[in-house]
Protein backbone atom coordinates (compact mmCIF):
# COMPACT_ATOMS: atom_id res chain seq x y z
CA UNK A 1 0.00 0.00 0.00
CA UNK A 2 1.05 3.60 -0.63
CA UNK A 3 1.40 5.57 2.62
CA UNK A 4 -1.72 7.44 3.70
CA UNK A 5 -2.86 9.55 6.60
CA UNK A 6 -5.83 8.43 8.67
CA UNK A 7 -8.47 10.00 10.84
CA UNK A 8 -11.84 9.11 12.32
CA UNK A 9 -14.94 11.14 11.51
CA UNK A 10 -17.37 12.14 14.27
CA UNK A 11 -20.55 12.52 12.17
CA UNK A 12 -21.72 12.10 8.60
CA UNK A 13 -21.51 15.85 7.99
CA UNK A 14 -18.04 15.91 9.56
CA UNK A 15 -16.94 13.04 7.29
CA UNK A 16 -18.22 14.76 4.13
CA UNK A 17 -16.63 18.04 5.27
CA UNK A 18 -13.28 16.33 5.92
CA UNK A 19 -13.43 14.64 2.51
CA UNK A 20 -14.31 17.92 0.82
CA UNK A 21 -11.16 19.47 2.28
CA UNK A 22 -8.89 16.52 1.41
CA UNK A 23 -8.67 15.83 -2.31
CA UNK A 24 -7.53 12.26 -2.93
CA UNK A 25 -9.13 11.01 0.29
CA UNK A 26 -11.48 8.03 0.64
CA UNK A 27 -14.01 6.97 3.22
CA UNK A 28 -13.38 3.58 4.76
CA UNK A 29 -16.05 1.44 6.42
CA UNK A 30 -15.75 -2.36 6.04
CA UNK A 31 -12.71 -1.93 3.85
CA UNK A 32 -13.05 -5.38 2.29
CA UNK A 33 -12.90 -4.06 -1.28
CA UNK A 34 -10.94 -0.84 -0.74
CA UNK A 35 -8.03 -2.43 1.15
CA UNK A 36 -7.85 -5.27 -1.37
CA UNK A 37 -7.44 -2.67 -4.14
CA UNK A 38 -5.05 -0.54 -2.06
CA UNK A 39 -2.73 -3.52 -1.65
CA UNK A 40 -2.56 -3.72 -5.44
CA UNK A 41 -2.22 0.10 -5.65
CA UNK A 42 -5.26 0.18 -7.93
CA UNK A 43 -6.69 2.46 -5.28
CA UNK A 44 -4.12 4.78 -3.73
CA UNK A 45 -5.85 7.34 -1.50
CA UNK A 46 -3.52 9.73 0.32
CA UNK A 47 -5.94 10.00 3.24
CA UNK A 48 -8.51 7.66 4.79
CA UNK A 49 -11.53 8.90 6.71
CA UNK A 50 -12.78 6.12 8.98
CA UNK A 51 -16.58 6.34 9.24
CA UNK A 52 -17.07 3.22 11.38
CA UNK A 53 -17.85 5.25 14.49
CA UNK A 54 -20.81 7.05 12.91
CA UNK A 55 -24.36 6.41 14.00
CA UNK A 56 -25.35 4.89 10.65
CA UNK A 57 -25.67 1.26 11.67
CA UNK A 58 -29.42 1.00 12.35
CA UNK A 59 -32.31 -0.42 10.35
CA UNK A 60 -35.38 1.70 11.05
CA UNK A 61 -39.03 1.07 10.20
CA UNK A 62 -40.42 4.19 8.50
CA UNK A 63 -43.84 5.78 9.04
CA UNK A 64 -44.70 5.08 5.37
CA UNK A 65 -44.16 1.36 5.96
CA UNK A 66 -40.73 1.33 4.35
CA UNK A 67 -37.32 0.58 5.80
CA UNK A 68 -34.33 2.86 6.24
CA UNK A 69 -31.05 0.97 6.20
CA UNK A 70 -28.06 2.85 7.61
CA UNK A 71 -24.99 3.01 5.39
CA UNK A 72 -22.93 1.07 7.95
CA UNK A 73 -25.35 -1.83 8.46
CA UNK A 74 -23.25 -4.93 7.84
CA UNK A 75 -24.35 -7.33 5.12
CA UNK A 76 -24.81 -10.10 7.73
CA UNK A 77 -27.09 -7.92 9.85
CA UNK A 78 -29.17 -6.74 6.91
CA UNK A 79 -29.63 -10.30 5.64
CA UNK A 80 -30.58 -11.52 9.13
CA UNK A 81 -33.01 -8.71 10.01
CA UNK A 82 -36.42 -10.34 10.46
CA UNK A 83 -38.22 -7.48 8.68
CA UNK A 84 -36.00 -7.97 5.64
CA UNK A 85 -36.35 -11.77 5.74
CA UNK A 86 -40.14 -11.46 5.93
CA UNK A 87 -40.94 -8.47 3.68
CA UNK A 88 -37.96 -8.10 1.34
CA UNK A 89 -36.87 -11.73 1.03
CA UNK A 90 -35.02 -11.22 -2.25
CA UNK A 91 -32.71 -8.78 -0.48
CA UNK A 92 -31.82 -11.30 2.23
CA UNK A 93 -31.31 -13.95 -0.44
CA UNK A 94 -29.13 -11.68 -2.56
CA UNK A 95 -26.92 -10.75 0.39
CA UNK A 96 -26.54 -14.37 1.47
CA UNK A 97 -25.58 -15.35 -2.08
CA UNK A 98 -22.67 -12.90 -2.03
CA UNK A 99 -19.11 -13.20 -0.71
CA UNK A 100 -18.27 -15.31 2.37
CA UNK A 101 -19.43 -15.23 5.97
CA UNK A 102 -16.27 -13.41 7.02
CA UNK A 103 -16.68 -10.73 4.35
CA UNK A 104 -20.40 -10.24 5.03
CA UNK A 105 -19.57 -9.61 8.69
CA UNK A 106 -17.46 -6.62 7.66
CA UNK A 107 -18.97 -5.38 4.39
CA UNK A 108 -21.45 -2.53 4.69
CA UNK A 109 -24.58 -1.53 2.80
CA UNK A 110 -22.98 1.57 1.26
CA UNK A 111 -19.70 -0.18 0.53
CA UNK A 112 -21.51 -2.98 -1.24
CA UNK A 113 -23.09 -0.43 -3.61
CA UNK A 114 -19.67 1.08 -4.28
CA UNK A 115 -17.81 -2.16 -5.04
CA UNK A 116 -15.48 -1.96 -8.00
CA UNK A 117 -15.73 -4.44 -10.84
CA UNK A 118 -14.05 -7.85 -10.73
CA UNK A 119 -13.02 -7.64 -14.38
CA UNK A 120 -9.68 -9.52 -14.45
CA UNK A 121 -8.05 -6.74 -16.49
CA UNK A 122 -9.04 -4.10 -13.94
CA UNK A 123 -7.09 -6.16 -11.39
CA UNK A 124 -4.11 -6.82 -13.68
CA UNK A 125 -1.97 -3.72 -13.35
CA UNK A 126 0.27 -4.87 -16.20
CA UNK A 127 -2.58 -4.53 -18.70
CA UNK A 128 -4.36 -1.45 -20.08
CA UNK A 129 -7.74 -0.70 -18.50
CA UNK A 130 -9.81 2.43 -19.10
CA UNK A 131 -11.45 2.07 -15.71
CA UNK A 132 -8.17 1.87 -13.81
CA UNK A 133 -6.22 4.25 -16.06
CA UNK A 134 -8.52 6.40 -18.21
CA UNK A 135 -7.52 6.47 -21.87
CA UNK A 136 -5.19 3.48 -21.67
CA UNK A 137 -7.51 1.13 -23.57
CA UNK A 138 -9.63 -1.93 -22.75
CA UNK A 139 -7.86 -5.27 -22.57
CA UNK A 140 -11.12 -7.12 -22.00
CA UNK A 141 -12.43 -6.34 -25.47
CA UNK A 142 -10.81 -9.09 -27.51
CA UNK A 143 -9.62 -10.75 -24.30
CA UNK A 144 -11.06 -13.16 -21.77
CA UNK A 145 -14.69 -12.14 -21.44
CA UNK A 146 -16.63 -15.07 -20.00
CA UNK A 147 -17.59 -13.13 -16.84
CA UNK A 148 -18.07 -9.75 -18.47
CA UNK A 149 -20.93 -7.55 -19.62
CA UNK A 150 -23.36 -8.13 -22.49
CA UNK A 151 -25.67 -5.10 -22.28
CA UNK A 152 -25.02 -1.41 -21.78
CA UNK A 153 -21.40 -1.99 -22.76
CA UNK A 154 -19.25 0.55 -24.60
CA UNK A 155 -16.15 0.51 -26.78
CA UNK A 156 -14.23 1.67 -23.70
CA UNK A 157 -15.41 -0.91 -21.14
CA UNK A 158 -17.39 -4.14 -20.84
CA UNK A 159 -17.02 -4.59 -17.07
CA UNK A 160 -19.90 -5.70 -14.85
CA UNK A 161 -20.99 -4.48 -11.43
CA UNK A 162 -20.31 -7.34 -9.01
CA UNK A 163 -22.95 -6.69 -6.33
CA UNK A 164 -25.80 -9.09 -5.61
CA UNK A 165 -27.38 -6.78 -3.03
CA UNK A 166 -27.73 -3.90 -5.50
CA UNK A 167 -29.65 -6.10 -7.96
CA UNK A 168 -32.31 -6.85 -5.35
CA UNK A 169 -32.39 -3.19 -4.30
CA UNK A 170 -32.94 -2.21 -7.95
CA UNK A 171 -35.96 -4.53 -8.15
CA UNK A 172 -37.22 -3.09 -4.85
CA UNK A 173 -36.95 0.55 -6.06
CA UNK A 174 -34.52 1.54 -3.31
CA UNK A 175 -33.29 5.10 -2.84
CA UNK A 176 -29.76 6.11 -1.88
CA UNK A 177 -29.50 8.98 0.63
CA UNK A 178 -26.32 11.05 0.78
CA UNK A 179 -24.74 14.08 2.39
CA UNK A 180 -22.34 16.34 0.51
CA UNK A 181 -19.32 18.33 1.60
CA UNK A 182 -21.43 21.51 1.78
CA UNK A 183 -23.74 19.62 4.23
CA UNK A 184 -26.61 19.47 1.70
CA UNK A 185 -28.29 16.09 1.35
CA UNK A 186 -30.07 14.38 -1.49
CA UNK A 187 -31.90 11.17 -2.35
CA UNK A 188 -30.97 9.34 -5.56
CA UNK A 189 -33.17 6.55 -6.95
CA UNK A 190 -31.02 3.44 -7.31
CA UNK A 191 -31.89 3.33 -11.02
CA UNK A 192 -29.92 6.55 -11.44
CA UNK A 193 -27.16 5.82 -8.92
CA UNK A 194 -24.86 3.63 -11.03
CA UNK A 195 -23.69 4.78 -14.47
CA UNK A 196 -23.09 2.92 -17.69
CA UNK A 197 -19.44 2.95 -18.77
CA UNK A 198 -19.75 5.12 -21.91
CA UNK A 199 -16.40 6.76 -22.53
CA UNK A 200 -15.77 7.43 -18.81
CA UNK A 201 -15.85 3.94 -17.24
CA UNK A 202 -13.78 5.18 -14.27
CA UNK A 203 -16.82 7.19 -13.12
CA UNK A 204 -19.14 4.51 -11.78
CA UNK A 205 -21.78 6.38 -9.80
CA UNK A 206 -23.34 9.84 -9.67
CA UNK A 207 -21.66 10.56 -6.32
CA UNK A 208 -19.68 13.80 -6.24
CA UNK A 209 -16.21 13.97 -4.68
CA UNK A 210 -16.62 13.90 -0.90
CA UNK A 211 -20.28 12.86 -1.04
CA UNK A 212 -21.12 10.25 1.59
CA UNK A 213 -23.90 7.66 1.46
CA UNK A 214 -25.82 7.80 4.73
CA UNK A 215 -28.64 5.30 4.10
CA UNK A 216 -30.58 3.23 1.62
CA UNK A 217 -34.35 3.36 1.92
CA UNK A 218 -36.81 0.75 0.72
CA UNK A 219 -40.44 1.66 -0.05
CA UNK A 220 -43.32 -0.13 1.67
CA UNK A 221 -43.14 -3.87 1.05
CA UNK A 222 -44.88 -5.00 -2.14
CA UNK A 223 -45.51 -8.62 -1.15
CA UNK A 224 -45.57 -11.35 -3.79
CA UNK A 225 -43.18 -14.25 -4.00
CA UNK A 226 -39.61 -13.01 -4.02
CA UNK A 227 -36.55 -14.70 -5.50
CA UNK A 228 -32.87 -14.16 -5.98
CA UNK A 229 -31.42 -16.86 -8.18
CA UNK A 230 -27.69 -16.70 -8.85
CA UNK A 231 -25.88 -18.79 -11.46
CA UNK A 232 -22.12 -19.07 -10.94
CA UNK A 233 -19.15 -21.31 -11.60
CA UNK A 234 -19.09 -22.61 -7.99
CA UNK A 235 -21.98 -23.35 -5.66
CA UNK A 236 -20.73 -20.78 -3.14
CA UNK A 237 -18.37 -17.82 -2.84
CA UNK A 238 -18.22 -16.81 -6.51
CA UNK A 239 -19.45 -13.83 -8.50
CA UNK A 240 -22.54 -14.19 -10.65
CA UNK A 241 -22.44 -15.18 -14.29
CA UNK A 242 -26.11 -14.22 -14.28
CA UNK A 243 -28.47 -13.49 -11.41
CA UNK A 244 -32.19 -12.76 -11.33
CA UNK A 245 -33.97 -10.77 -8.62
CA UNK A 246 -37.70 -11.15 -9.11
CA UNK A 247 -41.03 -10.46 -7.46
CA UNK A 248 -43.98 -12.46 -8.76
CA UNK A 249 -47.46 -11.42 -7.65
CA UNK A 250 -50.41 -13.85 -7.39
CA UNK A 251 -51.81 -12.51 -10.69
CA UNK A 252 -48.51 -13.27 -12.45
CA UNK A 253 -47.35 -9.66 -12.76
CA UNK A 254 -44.04 -8.70 -11.22
CA UNK A 255 -40.59 -7.17 -11.46
CA UNK A 256 -37.23 -8.43 -12.69
CA UNK A 257 -33.70 -7.09 -12.26
CA UNK A 258 -30.66 -8.89 -13.63
CA UNK A 259 -27.13 -9.03 -12.25
CA UNK A 260 -23.84 -10.14 -13.80
CA UNK A 261 -24.55 -8.76 -17.25
CA UNK A 262 -23.98 -5.00 -17.11
CA UNK A 263 -22.11 -2.11 -15.50
CA UNK A 264 -25.12 -1.65 -13.20
CA UNK A 265 -28.07 -3.72 -11.99
CA UNK A 266 -30.08 -4.22 -15.18
CA UNK A 267 -33.79 -3.53 -15.17
CA UNK A 268 -36.16 -2.28 -17.88
CA UNK A 269 -39.57 -1.68 -16.33
CA UNK A 270 -41.33 -1.84 -19.73
CA UNK A 271 -40.19 -5.45 -20.14
CA UNK A 272 -42.14 -6.42 -17.02
CA UNK A 273 -45.49 -5.85 -18.78
CA UNK A 274 -44.70 -9.16 -20.52
CA UNK A 275 -44.34 -11.15 -17.29
CA UNK A 276 -47.68 -12.91 -17.84
CA UNK A 277 -46.44 -14.19 -21.21
CA UNK A 278 -43.42 -15.92 -19.70
CA UNK A 279 -39.65 -15.53 -19.61
CA UNK A 280 -38.91 -15.32 -23.32
CA UNK A 281 -40.55 -11.97 -24.18
CA UNK A 282 -39.25 -10.41 -20.94
CA UNK A 283 -35.70 -11.56 -21.62
CA UNK A 284 -35.89 -10.46 -25.25
CA UNK A 285 -36.82 -6.93 -24.22
CA UNK A 286 -34.24 -6.81 -21.41
CA UNK A 287 -31.50 -7.91 -23.80
CA UNK A 288 -32.67 -6.20 -27.00
CA UNK A 289 -29.53 -4.08 -27.29
CA UNK A 290 -27.10 -6.77 -26.14
CA UNK A 291 -23.59 -6.79 -27.58
CA UNK A 292 -22.13 -10.05 -26.29
CA UNK A 293 -18.77 -11.53 -27.21
CA UNK A 294 -18.38 -15.09 -28.44
CA UNK A 295 -17.23 -16.11 -24.96
CA UNK A 296 -20.14 -14.57 -23.04
CA UNK A 297 -23.04 -14.91 -25.51
CA UNK A 298 -24.17 -17.84 -23.33
CA UNK A 299 -25.44 -15.23 -20.86
CA UNK A 300 -28.35 -14.32 -23.16
CA UNK A 301 -30.09 -17.72 -23.09
CA UNK A 302 -28.97 -18.09 -19.46
CA UNK A 303 -30.94 -14.97 -18.47
CA UNK A 304 -34.05 -16.33 -20.15
CA UNK A 305 -33.68 -19.82 -18.65
CA UNK A 306 -32.92 -18.55 -15.17
CA UNK A 307 -35.97 -16.30 -15.32
CA UNK A 308 -38.04 -19.21 -16.65
CA UNK A 309 -36.92 -21.30 -13.69
CA UNK A 310 -37.93 -18.55 -11.28
CA UNK A 311 -41.36 -18.11 -12.92
CA UNK A 312 -41.92 -21.87 -12.85
CA UNK A 313 -41.06 -21.96 -9.15
CA UNK A 314 -43.44 -19.06 -8.52
CA UNK A 315 -46.32 -21.08 -10.01
CA UNK A 316 -45.83 -23.96 -7.58
CA UNK B 1 14.94 -23.26 -3.16
CA UNK B 2 17.78 -21.24 -1.69
CA UNK B 3 19.66 -22.67 1.26
CA UNK B 4 18.83 -21.32 4.70
CA UNK B 5 21.36 -18.54 5.35
CA UNK B 6 21.90 -19.65 8.93
CA UNK B 7 20.54 -22.92 10.21
CA UNK B 8 20.42 -21.45 13.72
CA UNK B 9 18.22 -18.56 12.65
CA UNK B 10 14.61 -19.58 12.28
CA UNK B 11 12.25 -18.01 9.74
CA UNK B 12 10.26 -16.52 12.57
CA UNK B 13 13.39 -14.99 14.07
CA UNK B 14 14.26 -13.41 10.71
CA UNK B 15 10.76 -11.90 10.52
CA UNK B 16 11.05 -10.62 14.08
CA UNK B 17 14.35 -8.89 13.31
CA UNK B 18 12.83 -7.44 10.13
CA UNK B 19 9.82 -6.10 12.00
CA UNK B 20 12.01 -4.57 14.70
CA UNK B 21 14.06 -2.69 12.13
CA UNK B 22 10.83 -1.44 10.57
CA UNK B 23 9.67 -0.21 13.96
CA UNK B 24 12.84 1.82 14.48
CA UNK B 25 12.61 3.25 10.97
CA UNK B 26 9.07 4.52 11.39
CA UNK B 27 9.48 7.47 13.76
CA UNK B 28 12.04 9.00 11.41
CA UNK B 29 9.65 8.65 8.48
CA UNK B 30 6.90 10.22 10.53
CA UNK B 31 8.92 13.18 11.69
CA UNK B 32 9.63 13.99 8.06
CA UNK B 33 5.98 13.86 7.08
CA UNK B 34 4.45 15.27 10.26
CA UNK B 35 7.02 17.40 12.09
CA UNK B 36 4.37 19.09 14.22
CA UNK B 37 3.05 15.78 15.52
CA UNK B 38 6.40 14.24 16.41
CA UNK B 39 6.41 12.45 19.73
CA UNK B 40 2.63 12.22 19.95
CA UNK B 41 1.53 9.36 17.75
CA UNK B 42 -1.94 8.98 19.24
CA UNK B 43 -3.10 12.55 18.75
CA UNK B 44 -2.02 13.23 15.20
CA UNK B 45 -5.16 13.16 13.09
CA UNK B 46 -3.89 12.84 9.59
CA UNK B 47 -0.59 11.39 10.83
CA UNK B 48 1.06 8.26 9.43
CA UNK B 49 1.53 6.50 12.79
CA UNK B 50 -1.32 5.90 15.19
CA UNK B 51 -1.75 4.47 18.64
CA UNK B 52 -4.35 1.74 18.89
CA UNK B 53 -5.52 -0.27 21.89
CA UNK B 54 -7.44 -3.51 21.81
CA UNK B 55 -7.79 -6.70 23.76
CA UNK B 56 -6.25 -9.80 22.23
CA UNK B 57 -7.02 -13.15 23.82
CA UNK B 58 -7.82 -11.47 27.13
CA UNK B 59 -4.74 -9.28 27.24
CA UNK B 60 -4.83 -5.50 26.74
CA UNK B 61 -2.50 -4.32 23.99
CA UNK B 62 -1.36 -0.85 22.99
CA UNK B 63 0.56 -0.48 19.75
CA UNK B 64 1.90 2.42 17.70
CA UNK B 65 1.31 1.40 14.12
CA UNK B 66 1.74 2.71 10.62
CA UNK B 67 -1.85 3.20 9.47
CA UNK B 68 -1.23 0.68 6.68
CA UNK B 69 -0.78 -2.18 9.14
CA UNK B 70 -3.51 -4.75 8.71
CA UNK B 71 -4.94 -6.47 11.76
CA UNK B 72 -3.25 -9.64 10.45
CA UNK B 73 0.18 -7.99 10.34
CA UNK B 74 -0.36 -6.41 13.76
CA UNK B 75 -1.04 -9.86 15.22
CA UNK B 76 1.78 -11.64 13.45
CA UNK B 77 4.54 -9.07 13.13
CA UNK B 78 3.95 -6.83 16.13
CA UNK B 79 2.52 -9.24 18.69
CA UNK B 80 4.27 -12.45 17.58
CA UNK B 81 0.93 -14.27 17.40
CA UNK B 82 1.86 -16.32 14.36
CA UNK B 83 -0.96 -18.83 14.73
CA UNK B 84 -3.08 -16.65 12.45
CA UNK B 85 -1.82 -17.30 8.94
CA UNK B 86 -1.27 -15.12 5.90
CA UNK B 87 -2.48 -17.00 2.85
CA UNK B 88 -3.64 -14.89 -0.09
CA UNK B 89 -3.66 -11.57 1.85
CA UNK B 90 -6.71 -10.57 -0.27
CA UNK B 91 -9.69 -12.01 1.62
CA UNK B 92 -10.07 -14.99 -0.67
CA UNK B 93 -8.67 -17.92 1.33
CA UNK B 94 -9.76 -17.40 4.95
CA UNK B 95 -6.43 -18.48 6.50
CA UNK B 96 -6.33 -15.16 8.41
CA UNK B 97 -9.77 -15.58 10.01
CA UNK B 98 -9.99 -14.26 13.58
CA UNK B 99 -12.96 -13.46 15.80
CA UNK B 100 -13.50 -9.76 16.53
CA UNK B 101 -16.23 -8.78 18.99
CA UNK B 102 -17.77 -12.21 18.50
CA UNK B 103 -17.66 -12.19 14.69
CA UNK B 104 -15.29 -13.89 12.30
CA UNK B 105 -13.54 -11.60 9.85
CA UNK B 106 -10.62 -11.71 7.41
CA UNK B 107 -7.91 -9.98 9.42
CA UNK B 108 -5.96 -9.29 6.20
CA UNK B 109 -8.69 -6.95 4.91
CA UNK B 110 -8.95 -4.78 7.98
CA UNK B 111 -6.64 -2.08 9.28
CA UNK B 112 -5.49 -2.51 12.87
CA UNK B 113 -6.27 1.15 13.62
CA UNK B 114 -9.92 0.47 12.80
CA UNK B 115 -10.20 -1.84 15.81
CA UNK B 116 -9.76 0.57 18.71
CA UNK B 117 -11.33 -1.01 21.81
CA UNK B 118 -12.13 -4.31 20.08
CA UNK B 119 -11.98 -7.79 21.65
CA UNK B 120 -10.00 -10.07 19.36
CA UNK B 121 -9.72 -13.82 19.65
CA UNK B 122 -7.11 -15.71 17.64
CA UNK B 123 -6.38 -19.43 17.54
CA UNK B 124 -3.98 -18.89 20.47
CA UNK B 125 -6.89 -17.58 22.55
CA UNK B 126 -9.34 -20.39 21.84
CA UNK B 127 -7.43 -23.08 23.67
CA UNK B 128 -3.97 -24.21 24.77
CA UNK B 129 -2.11 -27.48 24.15
CA UNK B 130 -3.10 -28.55 27.68
CA UNK B 131 -6.67 -27.35 27.43
CA UNK B 132 -7.90 -27.53 23.87
CA UNK B 133 -11.04 -25.80 22.70
CA UNK B 134 -13.65 -28.46 21.81
CA UNK B 135 -13.30 -27.49 18.13
CA UNK B 136 -9.52 -27.98 18.27
CA UNK B 137 -9.99 -31.39 19.90
CA UNK B 138 -12.58 -32.33 17.27
CA UNK B 139 -10.25 -31.32 14.41
CA UNK B 140 -7.58 -33.64 15.84
CA UNK B 141 -10.08 -36.43 16.45
CA UNK B 142 -11.46 -36.22 12.90
CA UNK B 143 -8.13 -35.62 11.14
CA UNK B 144 -9.58 -32.37 9.78
CA UNK B 145 -6.32 -31.09 8.28
CA UNK B 146 -3.24 -32.26 6.46
CA UNK B 147 -0.57 -29.56 6.12
CA UNK B 148 -2.28 -27.46 8.79
CA UNK B 149 -1.70 -24.05 7.24
CA UNK B 150 -5.38 -23.16 6.85
CA UNK B 151 -6.33 -24.84 10.14
CA UNK B 152 -6.23 -21.85 12.54
CA UNK B 153 -8.52 -19.94 10.19
CA UNK B 154 -10.74 -23.00 9.71
CA UNK B 155 -11.09 -23.46 13.47
CA UNK B 156 -11.81 -19.78 14.21
CA UNK B 157 -14.34 -19.78 11.39
CA UNK B 158 -15.93 -23.05 12.54
CA UNK B 159 -16.37 -21.80 16.10
CA UNK B 160 -18.02 -18.60 14.82
CA UNK B 161 -20.21 -20.54 12.36
CA UNK B 162 -21.77 -22.57 15.17
CA UNK B 163 -22.42 -19.33 17.06
CA UNK B 164 -24.07 -17.85 13.95
CA UNK B 165 -26.33 -20.89 13.58
CA UNK B 166 -27.23 -20.71 17.28
CA UNK B 167 -28.02 -17.00 16.86
CA UNK B 168 -30.39 -17.84 13.99
CA UNK B 169 -28.43 -16.11 11.22
CA UNK B 170 -29.66 -17.61 7.90
CA UNK B 171 -27.40 -18.69 5.04
CA UNK B 172 -27.65 -19.23 1.30
CA UNK B 173 -28.27 -22.90 2.08
CA UNK B 174 -31.19 -22.24 4.46
CA UNK B 175 -34.39 -23.54 2.85
CA UNK B 176 -36.56 -21.06 4.73
CA UNK B 177 -35.57 -17.56 5.75
CA UNK B 178 -38.12 -17.63 8.55
CA UNK B 179 -37.23 -20.88 10.32
CA UNK B 180 -34.22 -21.31 12.57
CA UNK B 181 -31.25 -22.68 10.63
CA UNK B 182 -30.05 -26.18 11.55
CA UNK B 183 -26.46 -27.23 12.14
CA UNK B 184 -26.53 -29.75 9.30
CA UNK B 185 -23.87 -30.65 6.75
CA UNK B 186 -25.36 -28.49 3.96
CA UNK B 187 -25.41 -25.42 6.19
CA UNK B 188 -21.87 -25.93 7.44
CA UNK B 189 -20.41 -26.47 3.97
CA UNK B 190 -22.03 -23.27 2.70
CA UNK B 191 -20.99 -21.24 5.73
CA UNK B 192 -17.39 -22.48 5.53
CA UNK B 193 -16.98 -21.58 1.83
CA UNK B 194 -14.74 -18.64 2.74
CA UNK B 195 -12.09 -21.00 4.13
CA UNK B 196 -10.08 -22.75 1.44
CA UNK B 197 -8.15 -25.97 2.18
CA UNK B 198 -5.70 -26.95 -0.54
CA UNK B 199 -5.30 -30.38 1.06
CA UNK B 200 -9.03 -30.95 0.67
CA UNK B 201 -9.86 -31.87 4.26
CA UNK B 202 -13.36 -30.45 3.86
CA UNK B 203 -15.38 -33.57 4.68
CA UNK B 204 -13.40 -34.13 7.87
CA UNK B 205 -13.77 -30.48 8.83
CA UNK B 206 -17.54 -30.81 8.45
CA UNK B 207 -17.46 -33.95 10.63
CA UNK B 208 -15.46 -32.17 13.31
CA UNK B 209 -17.95 -29.31 13.28
CA UNK B 210 -20.86 -31.74 13.44
CA UNK B 211 -19.40 -33.38 16.52
CA UNK B 212 -19.06 -30.04 18.28
CA UNK B 213 -22.55 -29.05 17.19
CA UNK B 214 -23.77 -32.27 18.79
CA UNK B 215 -25.33 -33.70 15.67
CA UNK B 216 -24.52 -36.39 13.19
CA UNK B 217 -24.21 -35.52 9.51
Amino acid sequence: MKPFTYERASSAADAADKAGRAPGSKFIAGGTNLLDLMKLQIEAPNHLIDINGLDLDKIESMPDGGLRIGALVRNTDLAADMRVRRDYAMLSRALLAGASGQLRNKATTAGNLLQRTRCPYFYDTNMPCNKRQPGSGCSAIGGYTRQLGVVGVSDACIATHPSDMAVAMRALDATVETVRADKSSRAVPIAEFHRLPGDTPHIETVLEPGELITAVTLPKAIGGKQYYRKVRDRASYAFALVSIAAVVQPDGSGRVAVGGIAHKPWRIEAAETNMLRGAKPVAEQLLADARPTRANAFKLPLVERTLAAVLAEART
Amino acid sequence: MSKEPDAGLSRRRVLAVGAASLATALPAARSEAQPAAAGNASDSPGGLVHAVSFNVNGSEQRLDLDARTTLLDALREHMRLTGTKKGCDHGQCGACTVIVDGRRINSCLSLAVMHEGARITTIEGLGTPDKLHPMQAAFIEHDAYQCGYCTPGQICSAVAVLDEIRAGVPSHASESLLDRPQANNTEMRERMSGNICRCGAYSNIAEAMAEVAGRDV
